[in-house]
């Protein structure tokens, strides 16, 4: 029994190590190598980190750009303008609808506008507009208001109109087919253009006075210029009475920056992503160049040209990997501090690009390493222990 | 001594002075090419933005107001005041004429079509006219500031809204012409397409493209201002002028009074491109006229910009972060490698200093050879970006040349000190043994 037991113990310590040091020699070798020049893996591991930080911030600022700049572009007001067709004003809930056309959180402000021709005191013709002043106020970013109306009958006048309706900030009076209206000037409207010689009333207010329900809704969408355009179809079919239009000017105009700006990003990442990669080449083929004895010392021992190519490229690929893990999350930390101090919003990390960032580290590693093994490949282990 | 030992030095081992110098020399490139762009990159962006249009509006001092609602015009035709058009050349002889790209008249006029009695509006303006100021030739228009009109003609296609291929400048009528274009939505409503002729108010005119800008011009004829004043029976009036201009940024300074500023003061706001300082200069030079800008356009722009200007700045620090980066660690491997020789130099006697002068002497010649290469390299870059991205060229300023220079030298330094100072102390023994 108990010599079985030994015969076992003795064939099972022989298996172990007929197997054991082959691995163990693998992985003592590749950790000894890192532990007794540290510094100079440490240097070579601080350029591949570097590398891949820099190339992880650059490709989430990229995908991510894009969304905020876009949001930026937001501020230029509507992009999409639904009328009612001929002139006619706009079914009650159209604006219900316009608003249940998208899912709930999306980036999406519609705001109502209603037109009417009414008369001051002196028979001026003045257009009044009836629309919603919180929305107005998030869609318009650009208007210049001395004071938003807060309270019933106040109006917001534009400039021009207010030279002639109220040159002294008093309370007027208009008519709209022989219903008067009395209004008091809440604040002054700048805008530079139509709105100036317009006046502004609460939607419910206007109504009320001249019974003349939305023919406008102006919509600011956010999304790429497919997601626009989508919306826009969707939008169309909900609303068959009325047209739905781009504003031209601020999609083209959008389009033309931002394709710019996405090409020039796209071509100093892809410069910079490739000035890391040359970091890493440079520091890997100096760091195996380096170690050209150990190389020579395996061959003279009598490992196989196969065993020490995997000994280097093992030791490339585990440095790649490591620096592509550490560096990805460096990365993730640069390119949300820049949006930050940039674009006054976080960046979203996007863990999609990590499979990149680590093949393309651990691919330019091994490289690093394959060229100046091929190199050395063809010098004797003899001349290079005899440090020539 | 010295010069020999550096020059044998880069004859014997060329190989490693050549991988030395490529990095240096891609670096560099990188480098200036970034800082080109992102140094040009405000100036080319704000060009982009003019695509929104116009950002000033010139309109007369004593206007009446505007009654006027999806495009229909109420306003009774011959009411309020005028710009005159004679005046409108003036606009080039402004202080910031060269950040002026260009400008549109506009003379709305109520007409009746097809001898009906439907009121349509009919705008008279500039398509692509040429002016002259003093001794400067200019072409301005619609076609300049309105970059979103598009225009499709002949062959019987109408354009789709939003489907419009790019026209070319044939389809646009000429400025002395008697032809007009029809807003989509008023040519489909009227039946009409390119060739027609129209009736307007007695008149017959030639439909020379049908127009398509998404907007309210869409209901409304576009026809040359001389055809425009002729109906209304007032030569040379325009109602208001769209101006299409490069601007600064605006900061506290540039919304400041110029009324109540010190001379001084005063002069430095003028000479700024300020949306606001713009406006003041074209009410100087047009006659009763008021300069606004338009808000909608004026103040998004800087937005904008500054946040391309701030995205391209942190990634030019990157890009030179990670340059100067490449640079050391060639610098750094390629000093590594030479610790035997040092060894020699150091056990034949030679300082630490010596040993340490010879290394900076190469790095200094690799720094100057791979700056200057890596600069006209970069110049290169630069230039192909900007043609190929902004269809115009990116020029280097002449000034960014001794910098770089400078930047390349101290970099390499820089990556070298460490290695050297390390090849310096290392023991001459075990260096000439090959351990190490």
């Amino acid at each position: 029994m108990s010599a079985t037991g030994t015969l076992n113990t003795q064939k099972q310590v022989a298996d172990r190590r007929a197997r054991a040091p082959h691995t163990s020699m693998f992985a003592r070798m590749l950790l000894r190598a890192a532990v007794l020049r540290r510094r100079r893996a440490a240097a070579a591991l601080l350029a591949m980190i570097v590398a891949a930080a820099v190339a992880t911030a650059m490709m989430n600022l990229y995908v991510d750009v894009q969304a905020k700049l876009r949001t930026e572009f937001r501020n230029y007001g509507a992009n999409v303008v639904i009328v009612g067709k001929d002139g006619q004003s706009l079914p009650a809930d159209a604006l219900a609808k316009v608003e249940s056309a998208t899912g709930p959180g999306a980036k999406m402000l519609a705001v109502p506008f209603s037109y009417a021709v009414a008369r001051t005191k002196d028979e001026q013709s003045v257009v009044v507009v009836g629309t919603d002043f919180t929305r107005a106020r998030q869609l318009n970013h650009w208007w210049k208001v001395s004071h938003w109306p807060d309270e019933p009958n106040q109006a917001l006048i534009g400039m021009r109109a207010a030279n002639v309706v109220s040159p002294n900030r008093q309370p007027f009076e208009l008519t709209f087919q022989g219903r008067p209206i009395e209004l008091t000037p809440a604040g002054m409207l700048q805008t530079g253009a139509g709105e100036d010689s317009r006046i502004f009333l609460d939607q419910s207010e206007f109504q009320n006075w001249t019974g003349v329900s939305p023919s406008t809704i102006e919509v600011a969408v956010n999304g790429t210029a497919a997601e626009v355009e989508s919306f826009m179809r969707q939008l169309a079919q909900i609303l068959p009475s009325a047209d739905v239009r781009p504003v031209r000017q601020i999609m083209e105009g959008e389009a033309n920056v931002l394709n710019k700006t996405r090409a020039t990003l796209y071509a100093s990442a892809t410069l910079v992503i490739l000035t890391s990669a040359l970091c890493v080449l440079a520091t890997l083929m100096g760091w195996v160049f380096d170690r050209r004895r150990d190389f020579a010392i395996m061959k003279a021992l009598g490992a196989s040209e196969s065993l020490v190519n995997g000994f280097f490229a093992a030791e490339a690929a585990a440095m790649g990997a490591v620096g592509a893990i550490l560096g990805f999350f460096i990365g993730i930390g640069i390119a949300v501090w820049i949006g930050r101090a940039n674009f006054h919003a976080p960046v979203v990390p996007r863990f999609s690009i990590f499979p990149y960032v680590f093949a393309g580290s651990v691919a330019v590693a091994l490289i690093s390493a394959i060229l100046p093994i091929t190199m050395l490949r063809r010098i004797q282990p003899a001349m290079i222990l005899r440090g020539e | 001594m010295f010069p020999r030992i550096v020059y044998e030095s880069f004859r014997h081992q060329a190989r490693r002075k050549l991988l030395a110098g490529i990095a240096i020399t891609l670096g560099v490139a990188v480098a200036t090419a970034m800082i080109a762009v992102a140094t040009d990159i405000g100036d080319k962006i704000n060009r982009e933005l003019r695509s929104y249009g116009a950002n000033l509006v010139v309109t007369p001092q004593e206007d009446t107001l505007d009654v006027e609602v999806g495009g229909v015009n109420l306003k009774p035709p011959s009411d309020g005041a005028f710009l005159n058009e004679a005046d409108l050349p003036k606009i080039r002889g402004t202080f910031w004429h060269n950040n002026i790209v260009g400008f549109s008249p506009m003379l709305p006029v109520t007409v009746k079509i097809g001898g009906g009695a439907k009121d349509v509006t009919l705008v008279g303006t500039y398509f692509n006219k040429p002016l002259h100021f003093g001794k400067q030739d200019f072409i301005t228009g619609v076609r300049i500031t309105h970059p979103w009109w598009k225009v499709s003609c002949g062959d019987g296609r109408l354009a789709r809204p939003g489907r419009v291929e790019d026209s070319p400048a044939a389809c646009w009528p000429n400025d002395d012409s008697q032809d007009i274009l029809v807003g989509e939505r008023l040519a489909a409503k009227l039946g009409k397409k390119p060739g027609d002729t129209l009736n307007v108010t007695g008149r017959q005119l030639t439909i020379f493209g049908i127009l398509s800008t998404g907007a309210a011009e869409d209901d409304e004829i576009i026809a040359p201002l001389a055809v425009a004043q002729q109906i209304l029976g007032k030569p040379g009036a325009v109602r208001r002028v769209y101006v299409s201009a490069l601007t600064k940024p605006q900061d506290a300074f540039a919304t400041q009074d110029p009324n109540t500023m010190t001379p001084e003061v005063r002069d430095r706001w003028y000479c700024s491109p300020y949306v606001q300082s713009i406006a003041y200069q074209l009410q100087e030079v047009i006659p009763h006229s008021h300069a606004e800008q338009i808000r909608q356009v004026a103040q998004n722009e800087g937005t904008v910009l500054s946040r391309i200007k701030g995205l391209m700045l942190l990634v030019t620090l990157a890009a030179l972060f990670a340059s100067a980066l490449a640079v050391s660690a060639a610098m750094a491997t390629a000093i590594f490698e030479r610790r035997v020789e040092v060894g020699l130099m150091k056990s034949l006697g030679a300082g630490n200093l010596a040993v340490a002068a010879i290394f900076f002497a190469e790095a200094l010649l690799l720094a100057l050879v791979g700056g200057i290469a890596g600069f006209s390299a970069g110049a290169l870059l630069a230039r192909q970006i900007g043609r190929s991205i902004f269809n115009s060229q990116i020029s280097i300023e002449p000034v960014l040349f001794p910098v770089i220079l400078a930047i390349a030298v101290i970099v390499t330094f820089a990556g070298s000190a460490a290695a050297i100072r390390r090849a310096v102390k290392f023991d001459p023994v075990f260096a000439l043994r090959g351990e190490g």
